[in-house]
């Protein structure tokens, strides 16, 4: 990616992810959040990470701010508008970043691949396709992209994800279908509750 | 910098976009009216041709009505652009270009055509040739609800409040139908390059047609039935995300006088209106790109031709376009046959069918798979 469209995106997902806090509309903060995760895909792109980047579209911006909308509307937003700043929280959150941004730096600058720009190392995808031949071909649909040339991130992910941590995933898996029969049994608990308080 | 991509890539864009796509639309809310003039058994528009009355002459020449959807245009632009003092002003500008947008921008990853040979280089004739093809289709597509949503809680009043909330809900729900029942597609091709999906399709037989190449192996038959679920779930489905009859209970007239458009008017309601048409032809335009072969001719693959003639690749996009064109005559013969869903049925089929259908497709699908592969 160019360098002027880097800064392009960098501004738009810190200039609207500053808007979420700012903003004393909630709706504006929503759809700021939405914005600014539409800069954060842009960069994902940019690294070659298009799986990634549209993840971040379709989950993030696509599923679950529609929802955080969805609640919102359905909220008083004068009320919400009219509320008062919360000092502590304010300084709280402002001591909270600064201690962010140290342990970013510390971390930063012990990591020197991170010192080479990124146009200087290229992907060596021939190089990792021969490897993979070697290593007994396991997934040839990887390999054919490799060989022609383009990075197969989805096919990467989605092997990295099957093979080699999918007993995580399947915990994952197990969590959330345990949280989603939570929310329902919680829902009708509530339900008996207020049909008991009527009779 | 590569001049020539460049150059080919901004043909691509507004060649597509603009002489493809927004004449389509303006063509299909033509074809609405005389499709629904045929199935009712009227006339339809028929009147609207070249003005020339106005020049003087006895008659107009009327070209079968074909000039109605500029009339319509023109009477859009000419109408009073009304804003009530009540609504959210900047959100309720915004929601129709919301609407708009995405619906357009989703068009850069489908293959309407095969390559096209320019000064002997070969051009794809896809926009963006993308690896995610499908998925980056789905997350352009979901940013489409926040217009209606938008629309609908700016116009701060009743009914398009509803209207937006049912949206929501509704396409939050078939998003889900919408994206198990591509798994089981994307599980046989192994692949989320949409060209390259096309060009499989061309070697060996339509997913829904494997009548020539490798598809007329049992193998390819034994698939027919997974692929033919998740082309009955993926198809009402999209029916739902476009907000087409007989899901369009966002805007169902009967209850909510028109839904999340009720405030709009004049150019302002034009874009609600091109937006849905727009998304009906790109959702036509990816089943056919999925199921039918996109722009491959049947039991004539000629992709390799198309790499070194140029007219081939004009041949393959004009095969698109009637695949596209035929399928959006089915949007519209289903909108004036089937009555509206309820609500409550409209999500219950979503949630309770569709869902579990499409979810049991993945794994029918993976098992036949399996059989088949050894």
């Amino acid at each position: 990616m160019p360098q002027p469209l880097f800064y392009l995106f960098v501004a738009v997902m810190l200039g609207f992810g500053a808007a979420v806090v700012l903003l004393r509309n909630p709706v504006s903060s929503a759809l700021s959040l939405v914005v600014s995760f539409a800069g954060l895909a842009a960069l994902y792109v940019s690294l070659n990470a298009y799986f990634a980047g549209v993840l971040q579209v379709l989950v993030y911006a696509g599923a679950v701010m529609v929802l955080f909308l969805f609640i919102i509307m359905l909220m008083d937003i004068r009320e919400e508008q009219r509320r008062r700043i919360n000092k502590v929280a304010v300084v709280g959150g402002a001591a909270l970043v600064v201690g962010f941004v140290v342990q970013l730096g510390g971390v930063l600058s012990g990591y020197e691949a991170g010192r080479k720009p990124l146009d200087r190392v290229p992907l060596q995808l021939s190089e990792a396709a021969a490897e993979r031949r070697a290593a007994g071909n396991v997934s040839p649909g990887i390999t054919a992209d490799l060989e022609r040339g383009t990075l197969p991130d989805t096919k990467l992910v989605g092997e990295a994800l099957f093979t080699r941590y999918h007993l995580q995933l399947q915990m994952v898996g197990v969590l959330l279908l345990v949280a989603t029969v939570g929310v329902i049994v919680i829902s009708r608990r509530e339900d008996r509750v207020v049909s008991g308080r009527g009779e | 910098m590569d001049w020539f991509l460049v150059l080919s890539s901004l043909i691509k864009i507004s060649g597509f976009t603009f002489l493809v796509i927004l004449p389509f639309v303006a063509l299909s809310s033509l074809a609405e009216r005389k499709v629904s003039a045929y199935i009712q058994d009227r006339v339809g528009p028929n009147r609207v041709g070249v003005p020339l009355t106005i020049f003087g002459a006895k008659k107009d020449f009327p070209l079968f009505g074909l000039i109605q959807p500029l009339a319509d245009g023109l009477k859009f632009i000419l109408k009073e652009d009304l804003t009530p003092k009540h609504v959210r002003k900047f959100y309720f500008w915004l929601a129709p270009a919301l609407t708009m947008v995405p619906a357009l921008l989703t068009c850069a990853v489908i293959p309407f055509g095969s390559y096209m040979n320019i000064g002997g280089r070969e051009v794809k004739m896809v926009i963006a040739d993308l690896n995610v093809g499908p998925l980056f289709t789905f997350a352009i597509a979901s940013l489409g609800v926040y217009g209606i949503v938008l629309a609908g809680w700016a116009s701060n009043s009743k009914y398009p409040f509803l209207g937006g909330v049912r949206s929501s809900s509704q396409m939050i729900s078939y998003e889900i139908a919408l994206g198990l029942s591509v798994v089981p597609v994307l599980m046989v091709f192994q692949e989320l390059n949409l060209g390259m999906i096309v060009e499989e399709q061309d070697k060996n037989g339509w997913l829904l047609l494997p009548l020539w190449g490798e598809g007329l192996s049992w193998q390819r038959w034994a698939l027919l039935l997974p692929m033919g679920i998740s082309f009955v779930v993926f198809t009402i489905a999209m029916f739902a995300e476009t907000n087409r009859m007989p899901f369009d209970l966002p805007e169902c007239e009967t209850e909510l006088v028109a839904g999340y458009h009720t405030e709009y008017s004049s150019m302002k309601f034009a874009m609600f209106f091109l937006g849905e048409y727009a998304a009906m032809i790109i959702g036509s335009g990816l089943i056919v790109t999925l199921f039918l072969g996109g722009w491959s001719i049947p039991f004539l693959p000629t992709a390799e031709l198309a790499k070194t003639t140029w007219w081939m690749g004009l041949l393959h996009m004009g095969c698109f376009l009637t695949k596209v064109a035929a399928f959006i005559f089915f949007f519209m013969w289903v909108r004036w046959t089937l009555p509206r869903f309820r609500f409550d049925q409209l999500m219950r089929l979503g949630w309770v069918f569709f869902f579990e259908l499409a979810l049991a497709n993945v794994f029918l699908t993976a098992l036949i798979l399996m059989i088949v592969k050894r």
